[in-house]
């Protein structure tokens, strides 16, 4: 064993056993040859693995924004009712753990949990009720689970569609034979492909880097992390389309002369493990994939999967690198790209499912047939989650270019109010922007929608964002730490009532400070929704502070910090 | 090597090529302040209170290497408020109480605090409680003062190579923790060393975190300035009116009270300006007049402090905090890590001396009700001004106070700052 196959290691243990003991750590930390410090700090990082032993069923229930309002409370409330144990605590029952989690990606079907993995969705107090009672029955997971798949509510005309169309194994790569990697990444550049994770990095560039890098090894990684919440197009894809990704992986092996891939899997998509692995090993039979591929002498290209433990930040190409290295998923650095030291310091390169699955797309279709569809800027299509007070959540396929009021229209929003555009670490807006475009021109979207009418608490709406932030936050760097701890802080008191205007003027300067001294993306955007909103929800805002009592400038609520005190006195009297 | 050529704030400077920014700058006599940065450690880019411009884009100075052409900024005041920002929110996220560290004097983060000139935090203290450490053989590890910079996790390993710190848990619960194993194999050496390369008291090796006596240590100020009677005081004596101070004890110890009168026969000169209404040293229990400056010692652990503060609020124009407690809670708040039942408990329920069902919580209407936490003064009243120190020494407090009152230039001496 060594120390890349620690996740898997960790993971083996985890399944077996339920938890990972002292004594597990001690035997890897000894085959590693590593103090049980740094095993138990690799351990600790990831939130599906256990320290304590849990029971035979663990059950995730997924605490975002979008499970809140449609219930989250209650369906907590019933599982801790029918199972007896509570969420959080290892409480030595041998059926059943309880966990809160991040978005499972289920945000079209909250409120929705996973249960050993498998998912559970549109869960209502009765439904929780039979789903413990079959459990306890001894009914199979597999037998009860719910199917995740997220409806695709809409695509563009069939001239315009490029996701979901039909698709047959083999259909891009048959181009590559006819052509050199050249003439291939010259396509991607073309058409000016971008990364689908959010940061629209322009892959042609990024694939040409390491195309030119002299490293021995090279790496493509395919990152399905997909952990902002709110977002679950990669899983869409990944479902429906994964020979798709699998093929663009093979296009950017192709061009960079790369021997070996990765798909880092997020655990709360095991459910698709299997259908991957099919697929993959297909492409094997078919010579797709393995030595020689397409007859290509020398073209040789491997993929393997890799399931991540439950970690946000590893969606961070630099932290999800250190993760497959089997480290804490703590983001490197930003000395080097990836393409120049990655994977176990060889060129590698990391990109989006979406980013793969349209670079196929575009091998296939041609640069003639892209280029009529979208914008300027933004040539073709993009694939949206949209979830929240609409009536038809799910998965849509839009042209780059229609404006959000359209895309409101298509999923019947009721009331629009707050509009969450690429996620927590996105930006909101307004219903005096809805008139803005989807595209890089205007209006630049990862991939999320979020719509919450205006019967939704914006408070709750941010204090859930922070609250997660602050868990997600890698711990590394100061600001990102210890920032949205504080942030969180100033939240509580917008909740409290205690607000004055001078607080929310000091939210956006601590949101400054953290957006300029923070060491990843994720410390650099998690402070954004919370003051953006301060100036696009003014009024609402407005109503929330309370002027200050002038002489004393400051507001204090002393009934509050003396209430510990008197029930305190109330009880030991 | 090749030697480079870039710019620092605009100044031309030079270095060799490829070498470490804080490294280069301070060749070129510019100190870039740091706390995870360490010789030769490849860079951690943890702390980030190295937060420089590197043509324009915010980046650790620590993870820059000097290359031709480059612009780099340092020294504009938005960099050094951020830096002082990333500082303060180290201060607020552990709980840094400095007269009762053992590192205090011998401190680089609370030197840093004294460079940068931090008087109170512009951040909520967040009071997480976090455990200390004895059970390892020769170190205590003492969390409250971690900043996870992670120096010790890169340094110290044992002859054979295994590290004896490492980081544990992510977000909020982030911590740098000791394997008792490997820490055992550690020798006297390489422990004593693990304390002195961590930046703040969280890292001591038993039986030798007093070894140097406060007085002699690294940061302490060299020459103590004498005592000098408050001068230039006369020639504001022809001032119409005499200013009038008030002074009150909170939740305090009273020894910034006893710092005040160390000017000695200075308070004689000061009465020829100044005349004290309300206040400890009068024995005036209540305002008789409207006070031009308020000094207030020690923060608000009851309704009683509060109901004074707000007095002291509304009866004078200026109202200083004076001391640590009065800025941000000081040694009271080491409860605040912990419930208020807990510790009413343990003080009269479960302590040694007291015997089941026999004592109660005091509690009457006549004796004022315990807040659930210790509150800095400005988090109650608005708060003008702050001098920091435990206590503040005499000079500083009126030489503050003079120039508040009769607008005279002070500039205060980093010297100045003592937290301990």
């Amino acid at each position: 064993m060594n120390r890349i196959g620690l996740l898997n290691k960790l993971w083996e243990f985890q399944n077996k056993f339920g938890y990972i003991s002292e004594n597990a750590i001690a035997q890897i930390a000894q085959k590693l040859s590593v103090s049980k410090i740094e095993i138990e700090g690799v351990v600790s990082f990831y939130h599906f693995f256990h320290r304590q032993p849990t029971g035979k069923y663990l059950i995730y229930l997924n605490n975002s924004i979008v499970s809140e309002f449609k219930g989250f409370q209650q369906i907590k409330a019933a599982f801790e009712k029918e199972t007896g144990c509570t969420f959080g605590s290892y409480d030595e029952n041998p059926l059943f753990s309880l966990f809160e989690t991040s978005c499972i990606g289920l945000s079209d079907q909250e409120p929705a949990a996973l249960i050993n993995f498998y998912p559970f969705t549109h869960l209502t107090p009765e439904k929780v009720k039979t789903i413990i009672q079959q459990l306890k029955n001894g009914n199979s997971l597999s037998f009860i689970s719910s199917n995740p798949t997220s409806k695709i509510q809409y695509i563009p005309a069939d001239n315009k569609t490029i996701f979901f169309r039909k698709y047959e194994m083999g259909i891009a790569l048959k181009k590559l034979k006819n052509h050199t990697p050249n003439e291939i990444l010259n396509l991607i550049s073309v058409a000016n492909l971008e990364g689908r994770g959010g940061a629209f990095f322009p892959t042609a560039k990024k694939w040409k880097s390491c195309k030119q890098s002299d490293s021995v090894k090279k790496y493509i990684i395919c990152n399905a992390d997909e952990g902002e919440p709110g977002t679950f197009k990669d899983k869409s894809l990944l479902n429906n389309l994964p020979g798709l990704i699998i093929e663009g992986m093979i296009v950017a092996a192709y061009i960079t002369g790369a021997t070996n891939g990765f798909i880092y899997l997020r655990a709360e998509y095991s459910y698709l493990l299997e259908k991957i692995e099919n697929t993959l090993r297909e492409f094997q039979t078919n010579n797709l994939l393995g030595n020689d591929i397409l007859g290509i002498p020398k073209f040789n290209f491997n993929i393997q999967i890799q399931v991540g433990a439950g970690a946000y930040v590893c969606g961070e190409e630099l932290a999800l690198i250190e993760s497959l290295e089997g480290k804490r998923g703590e983001p490197r650095i930003k000395k080097y790209f990836p393409t120049e030291y990655g994977y176990l310091g060889y060129s590698t390169i990391v990109n989006n499912v979406e980013t793969f699955a349209m670079a196929s797309r575009i091998i296939e279709l041609g640069t003639n047939f892209i280029s009529t569809i979208g914008t300027k800027e933004s040539k073709g299509t993009k694939v949206l989650s949209i979830s929240g007070d609409v009536a038809k959540p799910g998965i849509y396929e839009i042209e780059w270019g229609m404006t959000v009021k359209e895309i409101l229209h298509l999923c019947q929003a009721t009331s629009p109010y707050f509009v969450q555009i690429s996620g927590p670490s996105g930006i909101c807006i307004n219903n005096t922007e809805f008139d803005r475009k989807i595209c890089k021109e205007d209006l630049i979207c990862g991939g999320s929608i979020m719509v919450f009418n205006n019967f939704r608490s914006i408070t709750k709406i941010l204090e859930n964002y922070t609250q997660f932030f602050k868990e997600e936050s890698c711990g590394i760097c100061t600001p990102c730490r210890a920032g949205n701890q504080i942030l969180h802080e100033k939240i509580k008191k917008i909740k409290k009532g205690i607000c004055t205007a001078q607080d929310l003027e000091e939210i956006k300067e601590w949101g400054k400070i953290m957006k300029l001294t923070s060491r990843c993306g994720l410390g650099h955007f998690s402070a954004n929704t919370l003051v953006m909103a301060l100036d696009k929800f003014e009024g609402y805002f407005n109503q929330k502070i309370i002027k200050a009592n002038e002489n004393l400038n400051v507001e204090f609520d002393m009934e509050a910090a003396v209430y510990n005190y008197d029930s305190l006195i109330k009880d030991t009297q | 090597m090749k030697n480079c050529s870039f710019k620092i704030d605009g100044r031309v400077c030079t270095a060799e090529k490829g070498l470490n920014l804080i490294e280069a700058a301070k060749q070129n006599g510019v100190f870039i302040p740091t706390l995870c940065h360490f010789k030769h450690l490849y860079p951690l880019g943890t702390c980030r209170v190295c937060t420089i411009k590197l043509n324009g884009k915010s980046a650790a100075g620590c993870t820059v290497h000097v290359a031709d052409g480059m612009d780099i900024e340092v020294n504009t005041p938005e960099l050094l408020d951020t830096r002082k920002a990333i500082l303060e929110m180290m201060f607020v996220e552990g709980n840094h109480f400095c007269p009762s560290c053992e590192k205090s004097g011998d401190c680089p983060m609370q030197n840093l605090g004294y460079e940068t000139g931090i008087k109170y935090t512009r951040f909520p203290h967040l009071f997480i409680d976090r455990i200390t450490d004895a059970r390892p053989k020769r170190i205590v590890v003492n969390q409250n003062r971690c900043i996870k910079c992670r120096r010790c996790i890169e340094e110290v390993k044992t002859f054979d190579g295994y590290k004896v710190f490492y980081s544990v848990n992510k977000g909020n619960k982030t911590m740098v923790s000791i394997d008792y194993e490997q820490e055992a194999k550690l020798s006297e050496l390489q422990a004593a060393h693990a304390m002195q390369i961590c930046p703040t008291g969280s890292i001591l090796v038993k039986g030798k975190s007093f070894s140097k006596p406060f007085g002699d240590r690294l940061f302490d100020a060299v020459n103590e300035e004498k005592m000098l009677p408050v001068n230039g005081l006369k020639k504001h004596r022809t001032t119409a009116k005499k200013k009038i101070v008030a002074t009150t004890s909170l939740a305090g110890c009273f020894g910034c009270h006893m710092s005040m009168l160390d000017v000695d026969l200075g308070i004689l000169d000061l009465f020829e300006v100044i005349e004290f209404n309300k206040s400890p040293l009068t024995d005036i229990k209540n305002f008789t007049k409207h006070c031009d400056i308020g000094l207030v010692e020690g923060g608000c652990c009851n309704t009683h402090n509060i109901e004074v503060l707000r007095e002291f609020r509304k009866n004078c124009d200026i109202l200083v905090s004076v001391g640590e407690c009065a800025i941000w809670g000081g040694l009271p708040a080491m409860r605040n890590t912990f419930p208020l039942e807990e510790c009413l408990k343990e003080s009269y329920l479960d302590s040694m001396t007291s015997e089941e069902n026999e004592t109660i919580i005091p509690n009457h209407e006549d004796i004022p009700k315990i807040l659930n936490k210790v509150y800095a003064n400005h988090e109650i009243v608005k708060i003008d001004h702050h001098i920091p120190g435990c206590p503040p020494d005499a000079n500083h407090i009126w030489n503050v106070v003079k120039h508040i009152l009769f607008q005279e230039e002070y500039s205060i001496m980093h010297p100045k700052y003592k937290y301990d």
